[in-house]
């Protein structure tokens, strides 16, 4: 931006009409961006910012996963990728990945599975539709870590609901929260519940949004039943809703942290230990600042890139 | 309305609709029963091996003055309204301008800023806490309010949001109070914001949602109880009543959960459009 493009660009603000008269080359450029000055007024608190709290961390975070640094040591040196080498070494890493996929992978499809159903359940019928509606949305507004403290209990080995109702069903009681095998599932379950009644509003767009002609079509052609109906029209045009669902589920589930530090702390022996919660170790409690940055900016890498499918899918969405 | 948009409805009579529905809201519903119902009781009636959900002595205002003065719930219930309503005030002041200026200016290097907030956008916050917790941490300003909010001034999503609401604002309407002799900066506010109000209402209840709920940075920021949030507090209350007194408890989680949920259920619409499609991020 030149010196002389400035007051022109203000005049240009405030007389837009003249703008055409002017013939200088100066004038040209501020034809061209005539708000220059007022509109680097307006972005510069958020643009300084940005760059401070967004922009500057991400850069940090990448540079500091190639140091030692430790909270409070006087110095730290450049140690290439010796973190990452480490974490590759590391039994706790390759655990709370596999963790954190694993509860990806139950999350996701059943959140996403239990949301469509409802939904479907939901836009059968007319009476009572905005009551089951907010019934299911409620978990999604509830303070997670209240709710955390409620299943906590829920799960009590002895007194809680859960088993309560087993034992009253004749069935085995279990410590859902300590034993190895049940810790994650169980903390998936919870994932599950807080999560499927946004995916419901979503898929609940959705159905609103498919042509009513479609199915009278569908009709005239032998599809009856309501499952032939669902397969040939809602759920082929349901499909970029669907991906774009999924997608949300699998960014925020990736994102699990709070149940697993309230009521597991990872355990036990890290049979719930997921890669935020190793993170918040590292560099909360340990302070290892560069081992927690590289366990950032790996986490950092999977919800990139899980962003930038949904960003495709989006776009694709967009010229259906 | 939509009589064939219903293909389950010929399968399905009503009343299986309705029962399977109302057995899910069952079941969804319970975490929440479970807790109230408990809160309602003494300690004798919480140990039982048999499932009682209306206590024979009722105690819920023992439990529920219990919680009030075993932890200053009011204090974290009064600093979750500081904080959300803080935060929110101060997204609209710094992103509202951007917005418009990415949305209705032209000027050199608008395309480059607006894919800086796109990029911005794909970034989660835990990501980049380490960093943050030592700039804040240099600058003197962790365990304060300030540590609470000054890092969710910026939104990122927030610009977006706004932007691509400002576009759809005719440009005529920009130009009119241009004649009128308006400033730019006027016309943000005086203009734009007026026209703008159910995108940043629908945006306020995001914004304030995530960050009463939010736990992660919270408990990274803040030490000092006077500062806990609504979830520090309820999970410092539990991890000093341990698995020993149940009722005081669950008491305090139906106190912090309540404001949240009872505002949801006066403005159920707004609620879901505002979280539902402002949290697509």
């Amino acid at each position: 931006m030149s010196d002389a493009s400035l007051p022109l660009a203000r005049e240009g603000v405030a007389a837009p009409v003249s703008r055409s008269s002017r013939k200088s080359k100066a004038a040209a450029t501020a034809a061209r961006s005539p708000h220059q000055l007022v509109a680097t007024a307006l972005l510069l608190p958020a643009g300084l910012l940005m760059l401070l709290l967004v922009l500057g961390p991400v850069a940090a975070v990448l540079l500091m996963s190639l140091t030692d640094y430790q909270l409070g040591a006087s110095g730290f040196s450049f140690i290439g990728f010796e973190n990452y080498a480490a974490l590759l070494d590391d039994r706790v890493f390759w655990k709370a990945l596999g963790n954190t996929l694993a509860y990806v992978a139950i999350v996701v499809p059943a959140s996403v599975g239990l949301g469509l159903a409802v939904a479907l359940l939901i836009e059968s019928g007319r009476s009572l539709r905005s009551l089951y509606r907010a019934v299911f949305f409620v978990p999604v507004m509830a303070t997670l870590i209240a709710m955390a403290i409620s299943f906590e209990f829920m799960l009590h080995p002895q007194f809680g609901l859960i088993n309560l109702m087993l034992s009253a069903l004749g069935l085995p009681t279990h410590a859902f929260l300590s034993e190895p095998a049940l810790a994650l599932p169980t903390l998936a379950a919870i994932g599950v519940w807080q999560m499927f009644g946004f995916n419901m509003v979503l898929f609940l767009a959705g159905l609103v949004s498919i042509p009513r002609h479609l199915y009278e079509a569908a009709e005239l052609d032998g599809a009856r039943s309501a499952w032939s109906q669902f397969r040939l029209v809602t759920w082929p045009l349901l499909g970029p809703v669907t991906m774009f669902v999924v997608l949300i589920s699998a960014i925020r589930s990736f994102q699990v942290f709070d149940t697993v530090h309230v009521l597991t702390k990872g355990g036990p022996s890290k049979a719930s230990e997921v890669l935020l919660y190793s993170m918040y170790t590292e560099g909360f409690e340990f302070f290892r600042s560069g081992l927690a940055a590289a366990i950032a900016v790996v986490f950092l890498a999977f919800v990139l890139l899980l962003t930038l499918i949904k960003a495709r899918v989006i776009e694709k969405r967009v010229h259906y | 309305m939509r009589p064939l948009l219903s293909p389950l409805s010929a399968a399905l009579p009503g009343l299986a609709r309705h029962a399977a529905l109302l057995a899910l809201a069952a079941l969804t519903l319970l975490p929440f029963a479970w807790m109230i119902s408990t809160s309602l009781k003494p300690a004798g009636e919480i140990f039982l091996s048999e499932i009682r959900w209306w206590p024979e002595r009722l105690a819920a205002v023992e439990n529920y003055s219990a919680a009030f003065e075993r932890a200053p719930l009011l204090r974290f219930l009064a600093n979750g309204a500081i904080v959300t309503l803080a935060i929110f005030a101060l997204q609209v002041v710094v992103n509202l301008p951007a917005a418009y200026a990415l949305a209705k200016l032209r000027f050199i290097g608008r395309q480059t800023a607006f894919a800086l907030v796109l990029f911005a956008i794909l970034v989660p916050q835990q990501a980049t806490a380490v960093p943050l917790f030592l700039l804040f941490h240099q600058l003197g300003l962790l365990d304060s309010y300030a540590a609470l909010v000054v890092p969710f001034t910026i939104s990122a999503f927030g610009i977006f949001l706004m932007r691509q609401f400002f576009m759809s604002v005719p440009d005529d309407l920009v130009d009119a109070a241009r004649m009128d002799g308006i400033s730019e900066f006027g016309i943000v506010w005086r203009v734009m914001l007026p026209t703008a109000i159910p995108a940043v209402t629908a945006f306020g209840i995001f914004s304030v949602v995530s960050h009463w709920n939010d736990y992660f940075w919270p408990l990274v920021a803040i030490n000092s109880p006077h500062l806990f949030t609504p979830p520090l507090g309820v999970a410092a209350f539990r991890n000093e009543e341990a698995g020993t007194d149940y009722g005081p408890l669950m008491a305090a989680a139906t106190i912090i959960i309540a404001p949240l949920v009872i505002a949801f259920l006066f403005a159920q619409r707004r609620f879901i459009e505002g979280i539902t499609f402002t949290g697509m991020k």
